[in-house]
């Protein structure tokens, strides 16, 4: 036990005397973060729309108060005719403009159904895409809560992920994204070097000729890299909690936990990596193709799997992120228990086994 | 040597095959207790595969081997304990200190904290490190660090230690200064087991072996070998035997 917390010692002065790696390792997830929440989002800010309501009635105030508490949204009522519409459209004075027909609540209550219409700016069609979706979970939210006991006017088609997502931030779909990125990243990619490196300088000899059991050294090796992982899981809950404003909806605990899992199972995969390869410069290089593309393209996150080919569907089945993008998911943002994760858990638990299962008969493979 | 000294090393055809190709052919040596035997071959011959088996670093195929008395098939955790190995690489830790390295070394050898102070308090003013003792192993120059590397192979008083060209890229001065090392450790009982390219340090060999494509093909003390290849120094032995290798680079 001695020895081990020798060697422990040792693998931290390594990670603590290596400013770079530390800057990384500690840096990165902050940048990350602070990157997909404030520059990258997908969302708009106050973006001005004009709403013309023909109507004046109840119904209509309502609604214009609704879209109005969105801050995403600067809300101009003006009484404009349709040619002035377009011109402070091309004057790219507006991006949108709402007009609610004068029988709007009439209709609304005698006919069961009612319409409004959005105009958006398409010049620039993602822009114009987002708000129109913005507005429409608005129109239908407004819908949902305030008529009640009628019969539903129209249908309006919601993604998935506003329905978690009442003030529809773009924050929440991105945190256990990044987190399941950073983690990956940081484990996978610094114990494959870490433990090549040794390969490289030729210590892993003397410690091979040492009386320590080799299986200890690799184990050892991973112990600072778990510790740092827990950390800089630390950090982005933080940052996600007090900068994002996202809370953590469910158990912390079992999220941690859940991440410890995680970790554990990219820290198998940095070996089995390490093992596998005999320079500092492949390692890195099988790390970030193999593991970090993987896990931006299949964990869900930024691409949704369910419009993928049924192939690759199932090639998505094999990443370790996509299952703990999911439970990260379930837990922090829908509030969900262990109940409603122990499938994804078991697999990635099993994908851990069977990695450290191969990692172990090619180790022994390696020594001969 | 008389026969009747402590046997440190007994390899009885000890071979290794990987595929097709035969590395070490069945090789049969002993290397006495406190004895400095050299290794020797040429490039491809075979040295490092044959030592890397007595370290317990890959099985052999055939043949049998004892290291200070344990079997190499069936005892290697207990041979770990009683040699020390450097390696043609420089081989410590070049962002921990002096005393960080001999204290991860001794450590993991399963020296007890006393153990490691007193020692490597007695190791730094035998070699005048004083000054250099919290400093980085990476602002050292590269003969101390070489001589550092050996005194931490021999740092838990293994029975033998196994030295992988330790000498390379080191000028003549640092060189004679690092046999000065070795002849100590001799002289304290440890069995010295050397491959070199040399031919100066082979000279400084009790006994030396020479590999010629995985075989052993002359074995005696330089002045015997001088004698039997009739030469007026270890180049002309070396270049006698080697340049009818078939092996190499």
């Amino acid at each position: 036990m001695k020895q081990f917390l020798t060697f422990v010692l040792k693998e931290f002065f390594h990670v603590l005397r290596d400013k770079k790696t530390l800057f990384i390792l500690f840096g990165m997830p902050i940048a990350q973060i602070t990157l997909f929440g404030f520059a990258l989002t997908n969302e708009l800010k106050n973006s001005k729309i004009v709403v013309v309501d023909h109507a004046r009635d109840s119904h209509s105030q309502a609604l214009i108060t609704k879209l109005e508490a969105n801050r995403y949204f600067d809300i101009e009522k003006a009484p404009l005719s349709d040619n002035e519409i377009v011109a402070q459209f091309r004057q790219g004075k507006i991006k949108a403009a709402l007009v609610i027909p004068n029988n709007f609540g009439y209709s609304l209550q005698h006919d069961n159904k009612a319409q409004i219409q959005i105009l958006a700016d398409a010049a620039d069609p993602n822009t114009a895409t987002t708000i129109t979706n913005y507005a429409t979970a608005i129109i239908s939210d407004y819908q949902n809560n305030d008529v009640t006991g009628q019969p539903q006017a129209y249908q309006i088609k919601t993604e998935t992920r506003m329905l978690y997502n009442p003030q529809l931030k773009g924050v929440h779909n991105f945190v256990p994204g990044v987190m399941a990125m950073v983690l990956m990243l940081i484990c996978v990619m610094m114990t494959a070097i870490a433990i090549v490196k040794e390969k490289e300088t030729g210590t892993m000899e003397i410690l091979l000729v040492s009386p320590f059991q080799p299986i200890m050294v690799i184990i050892a090796k991973a112990v600072p890299y778990f510790i740092l992982s827990l950390i800089n899981l630390g950090t982005i809950l933080l940052l996600s909690v007090y900068a994002m404003d996202l809370p953590i909806m469910g158990s912390l605990l079992l999220l941690i936990a859940e991440s410890a899992l995680f970790i554990a199972c990219c820290l198998v995969l940095g070996i089995l990596i390490s093992i596998r390869t005999a320079s500092q410069q492949v390692a890195m290089l099988v790390s970030l193709v193999g593991m970090l593309m993987p896990t931006m393209i299949f964990s869900g996150y930024m691409f949704p799997i369910e419009n993928m080919p049924t192939l690759l569907q199932y090639v998505s089945n094999i990443v370790p992120s996509k299952w703990y993008y999911i439970i990260v998911k379930n837990i922090m943002i829908k509030g969900l228990g262990f109940e409603s994760v122990w499938k994804e858990t078991a697999i990635l638990f099993g994908i851990t086994i069977l990695l450290m299962l191969v990692s172990l008969k090619k180790f022994k493979i390696r020594l001969e | 040597m008389e026969t009747n000294k402590e046997i440190a090393i007994k390899a009885e055809k000890m071979g290794k095959r990987f595929g097709d190709f035969t590395a070490v052919k069945e090789i049969s040596f002993e290397v006495y207790k406190g004895e400095i035997f050299g290794f020797l071959g040429a490039n491809g011959a075979g040295k490092t595969t044959a030592m890397r088996m007595l370290c317990g670093l890959s099985i052999p195929s055939s043949g049998s081997a004892t290291i200070a008395g344990y079997d190499v098939f069936k005892e290697t955790d207990k041979i770990k304990k009683q040699i020390g190995y450097m390696s043609q690489k420089f081989s410590l830790y070049e962002d921990l200190t002096i005393l960080e390295n001999l204290e991860f070394f001794g450590g993991i050898y399963g020296l007890t904290n006393q153990e490691i102070a007193a020692k490597s308090e007695a190791l730094i003013q035998k070699l005048g490190l004083e000054r250099e003792a919290k400093k980085l192993v990476a602002s050292l120059p590269l003969g101390w660090k070489q001589k550092l590397a050996f005194c931490t192979a021999v740092f838990h008083d293994p029975k033998i230690v196994f030295l992988d060209e330790p000498t390379g890229g080191v000028d003549p001065v640092t060189r004679r200064q690092f046999w000065d090392l070795i002849y100590e450790a001799a002289a304290r009982g440890i069995t010295i087991f050397v491959t070199t390219h040399y031919m100066d340090e082979a000279e400084y060999c009790d006994r030396i072996s020479m590999m010629v494509d995985g075989a052993i093909s002359a074995l005696g003390s330089p002045g015997d070998l001088k004698k039997q290849f009739n030469a007026a120094d270890m180049d002309e032995v070396f270049y006698q035997l080697a340049r009818v290798a078939k092996r190499g680079d």
